[in-house]
């Protein structure tokens, strides 16, 4: 059984220290939810997590093999969506979705696209070039990635934003769906997506030492974030 | 179809759907070339005496102008990053977006190129080796420009930066570009100038992409 597992995990941007000896686990059908204010390194530790970004100290493990040592393999079972939607505005929505299919490896792209903008509820915009469409309409589309290009891990970063609260529902099913095949989530969130069974990883209780400035930062960034 | 041309045929088709990039460098070519003979005067002789050096040096800044976009656009919409995430390895990722980028951009020049030869009032003598020189020559400006514009990603004024830092580099380009064109039309062999031309090519296609890739992934960091 595979475990994705991470320790020791410092993460440096540009020489302001996010997070420091950050530990996680995953097994196989586990979702990570990741939480903290806006600052916190939910979204470096997603870029950690995906090979994006070196983390200054720490390892990744998958099934006990240091992910440095395996990247491509890596590379493989990971798929990533940040908070852009990778969308070119001049293809089409099926074209878009089967360019990263192909990319993946993916037998038959183009079905793939087809079958995954069907679950997703959009098979409308298939024909639609990428700069006719709304921000939910990309987001659906970042996310019809996951079915048309599948992989074990999914990194997902904020993935619920501009979507309406049909497709959050629609996506917590296909969370439970991927979690159900033996598939793992990590995602961060500041909002409520229903993951059963999911453990919390609150990245504040990793932040290092603040000095009086850094914290009053945090204080003001938590402000904002509040629900 | 391989991941390799999975890429290469998404930017052709990105370049054609977009269509400017490839007729902005061509009109570029031909309006700068064009510029000369107003500005040095109609004279035959002087004309048929700067051709290819004229040719050249307005091929490398033709070149130029649709680098800055080669992968900007992938950096802005995060493209990029899935890119890099995908199990092609990013090498050569950046191979296939240069080699779409010349065939985009580089290609058109070598067909407007004996035109502009004509205009020029070049040597009959020059024109294949003209060809030939840039068929060996823009690649190794696409190549080379791709470092460039992995370099200069997300900088402001990156397109202003990637001049200067790509230029300089393009000399040696430019010397045995011309020099072939030059000794053909003097009765001379221009083996050496070609074989130094596909000398470079054959050390900057594995080179370019691979320093290229090395400079994204600071880039996508």
């Amino acid at each position: 059984m595979p475990v994705f597992a991470g320790s020791e995990l410092t993460c440096l941007r540009g020489d302001r220290l996010v997070f420091t000896g950050l530990e996680f686990r995953i097994a196989p059908g586990g979702a990570l939810v990741l939480l903290g204010p806006n600052g916190s390194g939910k979204s470096s530790l997603l870029r950690v997590m995906a090979g994006l970004l070196k983390p200054l100290r720490g390892t990744l493990d998958w099934d006990g093999v240091p992910v440095s040592e395996d990247p491509d393999g890596h590379r493989s079972r990971v798929q990533y969506v940040g908070h852009l939607d990778a969308v070119k505005p001049v293809l089409t929505a099926a074209e878009n979705l089967a360019f990263w299919a192909a990319l993946a490896g993916a037998a038959d792209p183009a079905a793939n696209a087809r079958a995954a903008l069907d679950r997703l509820g959009v098979p409308h915009i298939a024909g639609v070039p990428g700069r006719y469409l709304s921000a939910g309409q990309k987001r659906r589309l970042n996310l019809a990635r996951l079915l048309a290009a599948p992989a074990t891990l999914w990194l997902l970063d904020e993935p619920t934003v501009a979507l309406d609260r049909a497709a959050i529902a629609l996506f917590e099913g296909l969370i439970a769906e991927h979690r159900a095949q033996g598939g793992m989530v990590v995602l961060s969130t500041h909002t409520d997506i229903a993951t059963p069974g999911g453990e919390e990883l609150h990245l504040d209780e990793f932040a290092p030492y603040a000095d009086d400035e850094e914290a009053g930062d945090e204080d003001h960034e938590e402000e904002g974030a509040a629900p | 179809m391989s991941r390799f041309l999975r890429l290469v045929a998404r930017d052709l088709r990105l370049a054609l759907r977009q269509g400017s990039d490839a007729t902005i460098a061509v009109m570029f070519f031909v309006l700068c070339v064009v510029l000369f003979p107003f500005g040095v005067g109609p004279e035959p002789n002087i004309l048929a005496r700067i051709a290819a050096g004229v040719i050249w040096v307005a091929a490398l800044l033709a070149s130029l102008l649709s680098l800055e976009r080669l992968f900007q656009t992938d950096y802005e919409d995060g493209s990029l990053e899935l890119l890099s995430l995908s199990p092609l390895p990013l090498e050569a990722a950046v191979l296939a977006k240069t080699l779409a980028h010349w065939l985009v951009t580089g290609v058109p020049l070598i067909v407007a190129a004996p035109l502009l030869a004509v205009l020029l009032n070049m040597d009959a003598e020059g024109f294949g080796v003209l060809v030939l020189t840039l068929t060996l020559g823009t690649p190794i400006l696409s190549l080379i420009g791709a470092i460039g514009a992995a370099l200069t990603l997300g900088a402001r004024r990156g397109g202003v930066l990637l001049s200067l830092l790509i230029l300089p580099l393009y000399i040696p380009v430019l010397i045995f570009g011309a020099g072939a064109i030059d000794a053909a039309i003097n009765g001379l062999t221009p083996r050496p100038h070609l074989l130094l031309l596909a000398g470079i090519l054959a050390a900057a296609l594995p080179l370019a992409p691979w320093a290229g890739a090395a400079a994204l992934r600071q880039a996508v960091e």
